[in-house]
Protein backbone atom coordinates (compact mmCIF):
# COMPACT_ATOMS: atom_id res chain seq x y z
CA UNK A 1 0.00 0.00 0.00
CA UNK A 2 2.60 2.54 1.34
CA UNK A 3 4.37 1.74 -1.53
CA UNK A 4 1.91 2.79 -3.94
CA UNK A 5 0.45 5.30 -2.86
CA UNK A 6 4.28 7.06 -2.63
CA UNK A 7 4.51 5.98 -6.42
CA UNK A 8 3.00 9.02 -8.53
CA UNK A 9 2.81 6.82 -11.37
CA UNK A 10 -0.19 4.79 -10.06
CA UNK A 11 -3.52 6.56 -11.23
CA UNK A 12 -6.11 6.15 -8.66
CA UNK A 13 -8.83 6.41 -10.83
CA UNK A 14 -12.13 8.20 -9.54
CA UNK A 15 -10.64 9.60 -6.54
CA UNK A 16 -10.66 13.49 -7.10
CA UNK A 17 -9.75 15.94 -4.71
CA UNK A 18 -13.08 18.00 -5.29
CA UNK A 19 -15.08 14.97 -4.10
CA UNK A 20 -12.93 14.28 -0.91
CA UNK A 21 -13.39 18.63 -0.38
CA UNK A 22 -17.05 18.07 -1.26
CA UNK A 23 -17.75 15.80 2.19
CA UNK A 24 -16.72 18.08 5.65
CA UNK A 25 -14.84 16.27 8.03
CA UNK A 26 -15.93 15.66 11.34
CA UNK A 27 -13.39 16.68 13.97
CA UNK A 28 -13.39 13.30 15.60
CA UNK A 29 -12.03 11.63 12.47
CA UNK A 30 -8.80 10.66 11.84
CA UNK A 31 -7.76 11.96 7.99
CA UNK A 32 -4.38 12.67 8.83
CA UNK A 33 -3.21 8.92 8.54
CA UNK A 34 -3.56 6.69 6.02
CA UNK A 35 -7.25 5.24 5.41
CA UNK A 36 -7.94 2.68 7.30
CA UNK A 37 -10.08 0.85 4.80
CA UNK A 38 -8.97 2.04 1.66
CA UNK A 39 -10.36 0.86 -1.66
CA UNK A 40 -9.02 1.64 -4.98
CA UNK A 41 -10.18 1.11 -8.34
CA UNK A 42 -12.23 -2.23 -7.34
CA UNK A 43 -14.27 -4.28 -10.18
CA UNK A 44 -15.68 -7.30 -9.41
CA UNK A 45 -18.14 -9.51 -12.22
CA UNK A 46 -20.67 -12.75 -11.31
CA UNK A 47 -20.58 -13.99 -14.45
CA UNK A 48 -21.66 -11.59 -16.69
CA UNK A 49 -23.15 -9.27 -14.39
CA UNK A 50 -20.56 -6.19 -13.77
CA UNK A 51 -21.70 -6.03 -9.85
CA UNK A 52 -18.98 -3.52 -8.61
CA UNK A 53 -18.00 -1.20 -10.92
CA UNK A 54 -14.31 0.77 -10.57
CA UNK A 55 -15.39 1.11 -7.15
CA UNK A 56 -12.90 3.74 -4.59
CA UNK A 57 -14.08 4.45 -0.96
CA UNK A 58 -11.41 5.45 1.84
CA UNK A 59 -12.40 5.28 5.19
CA UNK A 60 -10.50 6.78 7.66
CA UNK A 61 -10.41 6.34 11.87
CA UNK A 62 -13.50 6.81 13.71
CA UNK A 63 -15.04 7.27 10.65
CA UNK A 64 -19.02 5.68 10.12
CA UNK A 65 -19.87 5.28 6.70
CA UNK A 66 -23.36 3.75 5.95
CA UNK A 67 -24.06 2.61 2.39
CA UNK A 68 -27.28 2.80 0.77
CA UNK A 69 -29.14 1.74 -2.49
CA UNK A 70 -31.57 -0.14 -4.11
CA UNK A 71 -31.84 -3.72 -3.74
CA UNK A 72 -29.05 -5.60 -5.78
CA UNK A 73 -26.72 -2.57 -6.21
CA UNK A 74 -23.72 -4.40 -4.97
CA UNK A 75 -23.79 -3.17 -1.50
CA UNK A 76 -23.34 -6.69 0.36
CA UNK A 77 -20.83 -7.90 -2.34
CA UNK A 78 -19.33 -4.39 -1.29
CA UNK A 79 -18.90 -5.10 1.58
CA UNK A 80 -17.68 -8.56 1.62
CA UNK A 81 -15.01 -7.78 -0.64
CA UNK A 82 -13.56 -5.96 2.51
CA UNK A 83 -12.50 -9.22 4.52
CA UNK A 84 -12.57 -11.09 1.34
CA UNK A 85 -15.14 -13.08 2.02
CA UNK A 86 -15.89 -12.32 -1.69
CA UNK A 87 -13.14 -11.97 -4.43
CA UNK A 88 -12.42 -9.35 -6.29
CA UNK A 89 -11.29 -9.17 -10.05
CA UNK A 90 -9.22 -6.16 -9.94
CA UNK A 91 -8.06 -3.06 -7.94
CA UNK A 92 -6.90 -2.64 -4.17
CA UNK A 93 -8.12 -3.26 -0.67
CA UNK A 94 -6.29 -1.97 2.09
CA UNK A 95 -7.10 -2.54 5.53
CA UNK A 96 -4.74 -0.27 7.96
CA UNK A 97 -2.27 0.19 5.28
CA UNK A 98 -1.91 -3.58 4.57
CA UNK A 99 -2.91 -4.64 1.23
CA UNK A 100 -5.76 -7.95 1.69
CA UNK A 101 -3.61 -11.36 1.48
CA UNK A 102 -4.79 -13.63 -1.28
CA UNK A 103 -5.43 -16.02 1.06
CA UNK A 104 -4.10 -18.35 4.29
CA UNK A 105 -2.79 -17.60 7.54
CA UNK A 106 -2.41 -13.78 6.51
CA UNK A 107 -6.08 -13.27 5.36
CA UNK A 108 -7.09 -15.19 8.57
CA UNK A 109 -5.10 -13.15 10.87
CA UNK A 110 -6.43 -9.56 8.75
CA UNK A 111 -9.96 -11.18 9.09
CA UNK A 112 -9.47 -11.38 12.77
CA UNK A 113 -8.97 -7.42 12.82
CA UNK A 114 -12.17 -6.62 10.88
CA UNK A 115 -15.38 -7.14 12.50
CA UNK A 116 -18.46 -8.69 10.74
CA UNK A 117 -21.65 -8.45 11.19
CA UNK A 118 -24.53 -10.19 9.12
CA UNK A 119 -28.23 -10.04 7.83
CA UNK A 120 -29.04 -13.17 9.21
CA UNK A 121 -27.05 -13.31 12.61
CA UNK A 122 -24.96 -16.40 11.74
CA UNK A 123 -24.02 -17.27 15.58
CA UNK A 124 -22.58 -20.67 15.59
CA UNK A 125 -25.75 -22.71 16.72
CA UNK A 126 -24.40 -26.05 18.60
CA UNK A 127 -22.57 -23.14 20.92
CA UNK A 128 -23.91 -21.07 23.85
CA UNK A 129 -23.98 -17.39 23.62
CA UNK A 130 -20.90 -17.18 25.88
CA UNK A 131 -18.96 -19.58 23.68
CA UNK A 132 -19.88 -17.65 20.74
CA UNK A 133 -18.12 -14.72 21.91
CA UNK A 134 -14.96 -16.55 23.34
CA UNK A 135 -14.24 -18.77 20.17
CA UNK A 136 -12.23 -16.00 18.74
CA UNK A 137 -10.36 -14.62 21.45
CA UNK A 138 -9.47 -18.17 22.54
CA UNK A 139 -8.14 -19.88 18.93
CA UNK A 140 -6.90 -16.89 16.80
CA UNK A 141 -5.77 -14.36 19.46
CA UNK A 142 -4.77 -17.28 21.59
CA UNK A 143 -6.33 -16.05 24.87
CA UNK A 144 -6.85 -18.32 28.05
CA UNK A 145 -10.60 -19.40 28.86
CA UNK A 146 -11.08 -17.43 31.94
CA UNK A 147 -9.58 -14.44 29.94
CA UNK A 148 -12.07 -14.81 27.33
CA UNK A 149 -14.24 -15.52 29.23
CA UNK A 150 -13.85 -12.64 31.31
CA UNK A 151 -14.13 -10.14 28.54
CA UNK A 152 -16.79 -11.83 26.74
CA UNK A 153 -18.87 -11.35 30.16
CA UNK A 154 -18.25 -7.85 29.73
CA UNK A 155 -18.85 -7.09 26.37
CA UNK A 156 -22.44 -9.30 26.78
CA UNK A 157 -22.75 -6.76 29.60
CA UNK A 158 -22.37 -3.70 27.19
CA UNK A 159 -24.91 -5.12 24.74
CA UNK A 160 -27.34 -5.49 27.63
CA UNK A 161 -27.35 -9.88 27.14
CA UNK A 162 -25.06 -10.80 30.06
CA UNK A 163 -28.26 -12.92 31.57
CA UNK A 164 -28.38 -14.97 28.32
CA UNK A 165 -24.48 -16.12 28.34
CA UNK A 166 -25.35 -19.57 28.89
CA UNK A 167 -28.40 -20.20 26.64
CA UNK A 168 -28.30 -21.39 23.03
CA UNK A 169 -28.65 -19.12 20.13
CA UNK A 170 -32.03 -20.54 19.30
CA UNK A 171 -33.32 -19.55 22.60
CA UNK A 172 -32.67 -16.20 22.16
CA UNK A 173 -35.05 -13.31 20.13
CA UNK A 174 -33.34 -12.13 17.13
CA UNK A 175 -32.57 -8.60 18.29
CA UNK A 176 -30.80 -10.30 21.39
CA UNK A 177 -29.18 -12.94 18.42
CA UNK A 178 -27.74 -9.48 16.80
CA UNK A 179 -26.68 -8.12 19.63
CA UNK A 180 -24.43 -11.66 20.63
CA UNK A 181 -23.37 -11.27 16.82
CA UNK A 182 -21.80 -7.72 17.64
CA UNK A 183 -20.64 -8.78 20.72
CA UNK A 184 -18.68 -11.71 19.18
CA UNK A 185 -17.16 -9.53 16.61
CA UNK A 186 -15.66 -7.03 19.31
CA UNK A 187 -14.57 -9.52 21.40
CA UNK A 188 -11.59 -9.86 18.32
CA UNK A 189 -10.91 -6.33 19.24
CA UNK A 190 -11.39 -5.42 15.58
CA UNK A 191 -10.00 -2.06 13.65
CA UNK A 192 -13.08 -1.40 11.51
CA UNK A 193 -16.75 -3.57 11.84
CA UNK A 194 -18.50 -3.74 9.24
CA UNK A 195 -22.40 -4.54 9.10
CA UNK A 196 -24.22 -5.55 6.56
CA UNK A 197 -28.11 -4.89 6.83
CA UNK A 198 -28.02 -5.98 10.52
CA UNK A 199 -31.64 -4.98 11.59
CA UNK A 200 -33.77 -5.89 8.05
CA UNK A 201 -34.22 -9.68 9.34
CA UNK A 202 -35.29 -7.91 12.79
CA UNK A 203 -39.40 -8.18 14.31
CA UNK A 204 -40.03 -4.12 14.02
CA UNK A 205 -40.08 -4.22 17.88
CA UNK A 206 -36.51 -5.28 17.68
CA UNK A 207 -34.72 -2.86 15.28
CA UNK A 208 -34.08 -0.30 17.88
CA UNK A 209 -32.32 -2.46 20.33
CA UNK A 210 -29.24 -3.27 17.55
CA UNK A 211 -29.42 -0.03 16.59
CA UNK A 212 -28.95 1.53 19.87
CA UNK A 213 -25.62 -0.84 20.38
CA UNK A 214 -24.39 0.64 17.29
CA UNK A 215 -25.01 4.32 17.73
CA UNK A 216 -22.82 3.31 21.18
CA UNK A 217 -20.39 1.79 19.13
CA UNK A 218 -19.75 4.66 16.86
CA UNK A 219 -20.39 7.51 19.60
CA UNK A 220 -16.98 5.27 21.39
CA UNK A 221 -15.18 5.64 18.08
CA UNK A 222 -15.26 2.31 16.15
CA UNK A 223 -14.32 3.32 12.49
CA UNK A 224 -17.85 1.60 11.12
CA UNK A 225 -19.21 0.59 7.49
CA UNK A 226 -22.67 0.06 7.46
CA UNK A 227 -25.19 -1.04 5.18
CA UNK A 228 -27.96 -0.02 6.19
CA UNK A 229 -31.73 1.75 5.19
CA UNK A 230 -32.49 3.01 8.77
CA UNK A 231 -31.88 6.80 7.74
CA UNK A 232 -32.57 7.50 11.82
CA UNK A 233 -29.08 5.50 12.21
CA UNK A 234 -27.46 7.35 9.62
CA UNK A 235 -28.35 10.65 10.64
CA UNK A 236 -27.58 10.32 14.13
CA UNK A 237 -24.35 8.73 13.99
CA UNK A 238 -22.36 8.48 10.31
CA UNK A 239 -20.38 11.05 8.77
CA UNK A 240 -21.06 9.93 4.97
CA UNK A 241 -23.69 8.28 3.25
CA UNK A 242 -22.32 6.33 0.15
CA UNK A 243 -24.93 6.00 -2.29
CA UNK A 244 -24.78 2.80 -4.55
CA UNK A 245 -26.44 1.88 -7.45
CA UNK A 246 -25.91 -0.76 -10.14
CA UNK A 247 -22.33 -1.72 -8.97
CA UNK A 248 -21.58 2.13 -8.94
CA UNK A 249 -20.89 4.55 -6.05
CA UNK A 250 -23.34 7.30 -7.07
CA UNK A 251 -22.88 10.24 -4.88
CA UNK A 252 -21.37 10.31 -1.17
CA UNK A 253 -22.54 13.19 1.14
CA UNK A 254 -22.62 13.86 4.61
CA UNK A 255 -26.47 12.32 5.68
CA UNK A 256 -28.35 15.51 6.08
CA UNK A 257 -26.89 16.87 2.97
CA UNK A 258 -27.51 13.36 1.03
CA UNK A 259 -31.15 12.92 2.75
CA UNK A 260 -32.77 16.78 2.14
CA UNK A 261 -30.79 17.25 -1.29
CA UNK A 262 -29.37 14.23 -3.32
CA UNK A 263 -27.49 15.20 -6.38
CA UNK A 264 -27.97 12.56 -8.60
CA UNK A 265 -31.44 11.63 -9.94
CA UNK A 266 -30.94 8.08 -8.98
CA UNK A 267 -30.23 8.90 -5.72
CA UNK A 268 -33.35 11.16 -5.92
CA UNK A 269 -35.59 8.78 -7.17
CA UNK A 270 -34.12 5.89 -4.50
CA UNK A 271 -34.90 8.51 -1.84
CA UNK A 272 -38.27 8.79 -3.07
CA UNK A 273 -39.18 5.60 -2.57
CA UNK A 274 -37.96 4.74 0.73
CA UNK A 275 -39.62 8.52 2.01
CA UNK A 276 -42.99 7.81 0.72
CA UNK A 277 -43.87 5.08 3.67
CA UNK B 1 -31.12 -82.35 21.84
CA UNK B 2 -28.11 -84.18 21.63
CA UNK B 3 -26.93 -83.19 18.21
CA UNK B 4 -27.45 -79.35 19.02
CA UNK B 5 -24.86 -79.79 22.17
CA UNK B 6 -22.81 -81.76 19.91
CA UNK B 7 -22.81 -79.02 17.12
CA UNK B 8 -22.50 -76.34 19.89
CA UNK B 9 -19.27 -78.11 21.39
CA UNK B 10 -17.39 -78.12 18.02
CA UNK B 11 -18.34 -74.94 16.59
CA UNK B 12 -17.38 -72.62 19.10
CA UNK B 13 -19.85 -69.67 18.51
CA UNK B 14 -19.14 -67.14 20.68
CA UNK B 15 -15.63 -66.82 19.17
CA UNK B 16 -16.77 -66.39 15.69
CA UNK B 17 -19.03 -63.84 17.07
CA UNK B 18 -16.08 -61.78 18.60
CA UNK B 19 -14.00 -62.49 15.51
CA UNK B 20 -17.29 -60.24 13.75
CA UNK B 21 -17.65 -57.63 16.17
CA UNK B 22 -13.67 -56.96 16.29
CA UNK B 23 -13.89 -56.79 12.44
CA UNK B 24 -17.14 -54.47 12.81
CA UNK B 25 -15.60 -52.19 15.47
CA UNK B 26 -12.31 -51.64 14.12
CA UNK B 27 -13.38 -51.38 10.67
CA UNK B 28 -16.30 -49.04 11.54
CA UNK B 29 -13.27 -46.98 13.35
CA UNK B 30 -11.12 -46.68 10.29
CA UNK B 31 -13.97 -45.99 8.12
CA UNK B 32 -14.79 -43.00 10.01
CA UNK B 33 -11.43 -41.64 10.24
CA UNK B 34 -10.84 -42.51 5.99
CA UNK B 35 -14.55 -41.29 5.57
CA UNK B 36 -14.03 -38.10 7.55
CA UNK B 37 -10.89 -37.16 5.87
CA UNK B 38 -12.40 -37.77 2.37
CA UNK B 39 -15.64 -35.61 3.41
CA UNK B 40 -13.43 -32.76 4.81
CA UNK B 41 -11.34 -33.15 1.05
CA UNK B 42 -14.82 -32.91 -0.96
CA UNK B 43 -15.64 -29.71 1.17
CA UNK B 44 -12.04 -27.93 0.69
CA UNK B 45 -11.52 -25.36 -1.24
CA UNK B 46 -9.04 -26.97 -3.45
CA UNK B 47 -9.86 -28.28 -6.33
CA UNK B 48 -7.86 -31.49 -6.33
CA UNK B 49 -8.56 -32.30 -3.31
CA UNK B 50 -12.07 -32.54 -3.88
CA UNK B 51 -11.59 -34.33 -7.21
CA UNK B 52 -9.74 -36.75 -5.14
CA UNK B 53 -13.03 -36.60 -2.81
CA UNK B 54 -15.69 -37.09 -5.46
CA UNK B 55 -13.51 -39.74 -6.85
CA UNK B 56 -13.13 -42.00 -4.29
CA UNK B 57 -16.78 -42.30 -2.97
CA UNK B 58 -17.80 -42.82 -6.30
CA UNK B 59 -15.82 -45.23 -7.10
CA UNK B 60 -15.39 -47.32 -3.89
CA UNK B 61 -19.25 -46.76 -3.14
CA UNK B 62 -20.10 -48.61 -6.70
CA UNK B 63 -17.61 -51.44 -6.61
CA UNK B 64 -18.46 -54.42 -4.84
CA UNK B 65 -17.26 -54.84 -1.53
CA UNK B 66 -16.13 -58.81 -2.16
CA UNK B 67 -14.23 -56.87 -5.39
CA UNK B 68 -12.10 -54.92 -2.49
CA UNK B 69 -11.34 -57.49 -0.08
CA UNK B 70 -10.53 -60.22 -3.17
CA UNK B 71 -8.21 -57.25 -4.54
CA UNK B 72 -6.58 -56.71 -0.57
CA UNK B 73 -6.76 -60.63 0.01
CA UNK B 74 -5.13 -62.14 -3.26
CA UNK B 75 -4.19 -59.33 -4.55
CA UNK B 76 -2.12 -56.91 -2.83
CA UNK B 77 -1.36 -59.59 -0.05
CA UNK B 78 -0.04 -62.19 -2.40
CA UNK B 79 1.44 -60.49 -5.50
CA UNK B 80 2.12 -57.17 -4.02
CA UNK B 81 3.42 -58.63 -0.94
CA UNK B 82 2.27 -56.12 1.10
CA UNK B 83 2.48 -57.40 4.40
CA UNK B 84 0.31 -57.01 7.51
CA UNK B 85 2.62 -58.24 10.52
CA UNK B 86 5.07 -61.91 10.06
CA UNK B 87 4.92 -63.95 8.09
CA UNK B 88 4.54 -66.40 11.27
CA UNK B 89 1.04 -64.92 12.22
CA UNK B 90 -1.37 -67.10 11.87
CA UNK B 91 -3.70 -66.91 8.54
CA UNK B 92 -6.41 -66.20 10.78
CA UNK B 93 -5.00 -62.74 12.07
CA UNK B 94 -3.85 -61.84 8.56
CA UNK B 95 -7.53 -62.30 7.06
CA UNK B 96 -8.83 -60.66 9.93
CA UNK B 97 -6.59 -57.41 9.42
CA UNK B 98 -6.68 -57.46 5.78
CA UNK B 99 -10.63 -57.73 5.90
CA UNK B 100 -11.03 -54.90 8.55
CA UNK B 101 -8.74 -52.68 5.57
CA UNK B 102 -11.51 -53.78 3.03
CA UNK B 103 -14.61 -52.72 5.31
CA UNK B 104 -12.73 -49.73 6.35
CA UNK B 105 -12.17 -49.24 2.58
CA UNK B 106 -15.82 -49.78 1.69
CA UNK B 107 -17.22 -48.25 3.96
CA UNK B 108 -15.45 -44.58 4.51
CA UNK B 109 -17.27 -43.83 0.94
CA UNK B 110 -20.66 -44.40 2.72
CA UNK B 111 -19.51 -42.47 5.40
CA UNK B 112 -17.95 -39.51 3.87
CA UNK B 113 -21.53 -38.79 2.05
CA UNK B 114 -23.17 -38.82 5.31
CA UNK B 115 -20.82 -36.44 7.31
CA UNK B 116 -21.42 -34.57 3.61
CA UNK B 117 -24.91 -34.61 4.57
CA UNK B 118 -24.63 -33.44 7.58
CA UNK B 119 -22.06 -30.60 6.24
CA UNK B 120 -25.23 -29.33 4.06
CA UNK B 121 -27.40 -29.45 7.16
CA UNK B 122 -24.56 -26.19 8.90
CA UNK B 123 -26.13 -23.15 6.82
CA UNK B 124 -23.17 -21.51 4.93
CA UNK B 125 -23.59 -18.42 7.21
CA UNK B 126 -22.03 -19.90 9.90
CA UNK B 127 -18.95 -20.91 7.98
CA UNK B 128 -18.51 -17.34 7.10
CA UNK B 129 -19.27 -15.81 10.37
CA UNK B 130 -16.47 -18.55 11.67
CA UNK B 131 -13.97 -17.07 8.51
CA UNK B 132 -14.62 -13.80 9.54
CA UNK B 133 -13.39 -14.10 13.10
CA UNK B 134 -10.16 -15.34 11.47
CA UNK B 135 -10.75 -18.76 11.90
CA UNK B 136 -8.28 -20.66 8.93
CA UNK B 137 -9.92 -23.07 6.91
CA UNK B 138 -9.34 -25.94 9.70
CA UNK B 139 -10.34 -24.55 12.40
CA UNK B 140 -13.68 -23.47 11.12
CA UNK B 141 -13.87 -26.96 10.11
CA UNK B 142 -13.59 -28.27 13.28
CA UNK B 143 -14.69 -26.25 15.78
CA UNK B 144 -18.16 -24.67 13.94
CA UNK B 145 -18.84 -27.16 10.98
CA UNK B 146 -18.07 -30.39 11.81
CA UNK B 147 -19.37 -30.60 15.09
CA UNK B 148 -22.63 -29.70 13.52
CA UNK B 149 -22.59 -31.95 10.85
CA UNK B 150 -21.48 -34.82 12.97
CA UNK B 151 -25.16 -34.11 14.63
CA UNK B 152 -26.76 -33.94 12.04
CA UNK B 153 -24.91 -36.89 10.17
CA UNK B 154 -26.07 -39.38 13.61
CA UNK B 155 -28.98 -41.20 11.81
CA UNK B 156 -27.24 -41.81 8.81
CA UNK B 157 -23.82 -42.84 10.27
CA UNK B 158 -26.35 -45.50 12.21
CA UNK B 159 -27.60 -47.04 9.31
CA UNK B 160 -23.95 -47.17 7.55
CA UNK B 161 -22.70 -49.14 10.91
CA UNK B 162 -25.48 -51.75 10.48
CA UNK B 163 -25.05 -51.99 6.44
CA UNK B 164 -21.34 -52.53 7.67
CA UNK B 165 -22.11 -55.00 10.55
CA UNK B 166 -23.61 -57.40 8.28
CA UNK B 167 -21.19 -56.97 5.43
CA UNK B 168 -18.67 -58.16 7.77
CA UNK B 169 -20.19 -61.77 6.40
CA UNK B 170 -18.13 -61.22 3.35
CA UNK B 171 -15.31 -62.25 5.05
CA UNK B 172 -16.05 -65.44 4.81
CA UNK B 173 -15.19 -65.64 1.41
CA UNK B 174 -11.31 -65.58 2.67
CA UNK B 175 -11.61 -67.99 5.27
CA UNK B 176 -11.91 -65.83 8.08
CA UNK B 177 -13.93 -68.02 10.93
CA UNK B 178 -16.34 -65.30 12.05
CA UNK B 179 -20.08 -65.66 11.85
CA UNK B 180 -21.38 -66.55 8.42
CA UNK B 181 -18.36 -68.87 7.95
CA UNK B 182 -19.11 -70.92 11.40
CA UNK B 183 -22.38 -71.03 9.83
CA UNK B 184 -21.54 -72.86 6.74
CA UNK B 185 -19.64 -75.30 8.68
CA UNK B 186 -22.46 -75.82 10.75
CA UNK B 187 -24.81 -76.59 7.82
CA UNK B 188 -22.09 -78.92 6.00
CA UNK B 189 -22.21 -81.24 9.58
CA UNK B 190 -25.15 -81.00 10.41
CA UNK B 191 -27.52 -80.06 7.80
CA UNK B 192 -30.58 -81.52 9.82
CA UNK B 193 -30.08 -78.60 12.58
CA UNK B 194 -30.38 -76.13 9.43
CA UNK B 195 -33.03 -74.07 10.84
CA UNK B 196 -31.75 -73.69 14.38
CA UNK B 197 -28.29 -72.73 13.02
CA UNK B 198 -29.98 -69.80 10.94
CA UNK B 199 -31.98 -68.66 13.20
CA UNK B 200 -29.08 -68.81 15.67
CA UNK B 201 -26.79 -66.77 13.37
CA UNK B 202 -29.70 -64.48 12.47
CA UNK B 203 -30.29 -63.72 16.25
CA UNK B 204 -26.96 -62.77 16.73
CA UNK B 205 -26.95 -59.90 14.25
CA UNK B 206 -30.28 -59.07 15.42
CA UNK B 207 -28.51 -58.05 18.69
CA UNK B 208 -25.80 -56.57 17.34
CA UNK B 209 -27.74 -54.38 14.88
CA UNK B 210 -31.23 -53.57 16.99
CA UNK B 211 -29.88 -51.89 19.89
CA UNK B 212 -27.27 -50.37 17.29
CA UNK B 213 -29.97 -48.84 15.35
CA UNK B 214 -31.99 -48.08 19.01
CA UNK B 215 -28.84 -46.02 20.03
CA UNK B 216 -28.23 -43.93 16.78
CA UNK B 217 -31.96 -43.16 16.71
CA UNK B 218 -31.88 -41.75 20.31
CA UNK B 219 -28.29 -40.07 19.89
CA UNK B 220 -29.40 -38.54 16.86
CA UNK B 221 -32.51 -36.94 18.58
CA UNK B 222 -30.63 -35.99 21.71
CA UNK B 223 -27.70 -34.32 19.98
CA UNK B 224 -29.51 -32.37 17.25
CA UNK B 225 -28.43 -28.79 16.58
CA UNK B 226 -31.46 -26.48 17.67
CA UNK B 227 -31.67 -23.94 14.93
N1 LIG C 1 -22.77 -15.38 -5.29
C1 LIG C 1 -23.39 -14.73 -6.30
N2 LIG C 1 -23.43 -15.27 -7.54
C2 LIG C 1 -24.03 -14.62 -8.56
N3 LIG C 1 -24.62 -13.42 -8.43
C3 LIG C 1 -24.62 -12.83 -7.23
C4 LIG C 1 -24.01 -13.46 -6.09
N4 LIG C 1 -24.17 -12.65 -5.02
C5 LIG C 1 -24.83 -11.59 -5.46
N5 LIG C 1 -25.11 -11.68 -6.78
C6 LIG C 1 -25.80 -10.66 -7.60
O1 LIG C 1 -25.04 -9.48 -7.54
C7 LIG C 1 -25.87 -8.35 -7.46
C8 LIG C 1 -25.51 -7.54 -6.26
O2 LIG C 1 -25.81 -8.28 -5.11
P1 LIG C 1 -25.66 -7.71 -3.65
O3 LIG C 1 -26.10 -8.77 -2.73
O4 LIG C 1 -24.30 -7.16 -3.46
O5 LIG C 1 -26.71 -6.52 -3.67
P2 LIG C 1 -27.24 -5.64 -2.47
O6 LIG C 1 -27.04 -4.23 -2.86
O7 LIG C 1 -26.66 -6.10 -1.20
O8 LIG C 1 -28.80 -5.95 -2.50
P3 LIG C 1 -29.83 -6.15 -1.30
O9 LIG C 1 -30.26 -4.79 -0.89
O10 LIG C 1 -30.94 -6.91 -1.93
O11 LIG C 1 -29.14 -6.90 -0.23
C9 LIG C 1 -27.30 -8.89 -7.45
O12 LIG C 1 -27.83 -8.77 -8.73
C10 LIG C 1 -27.15 -10.32 -7.05
O13 LIG C 1 -28.16 -11.09 -7.65
MG1 LIG D 1 -27.41 -7.07 0.51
Amino acid sequence: MTDSVSDPSVAEPGRTDAEADATPIPSHVDTSAAPLVDIVGVNKHFGDLHVLQDINLSVSKGEVVVVLGPSGSGKSTLCRTINRLETIDNGRISIDGVPLPEEGRALARLRADVGMVFQSFNLFAHKTIVENVTLGPIKVRGKSNAEARQHAMDLLERVGVANQADKYPAQLSGGQQQRVAIARALAMDPKVMLFDEPTSALDPEMVQEVLDVMVGLAKQGMTMIVVTHEMGFARKAADRVVFMSDGQIVEEDEPDAFFTNPQSTRAQDFLGKILSH
Amino acid sequence: MGKFGQMMAQFDLLHAFWVTIQLSVLGALGALVIGTVVAIMRVSPVRSLQLFGAGYVNIIRNTPLTLLLFFCWFGLRISSGIQLGLPSDPTQVLSLRWAIIAVAVYHASFVAEAIRSGVNTVPQGQAEAARAIGLGFFDSLRHVVLPQAFRGAVAPLGNVLIALIKNTTVAATIGLYEAAYTMKGMIEFYPQLLYVTFALIALGFIILTLPTGIFFTSMSRKVAVQR
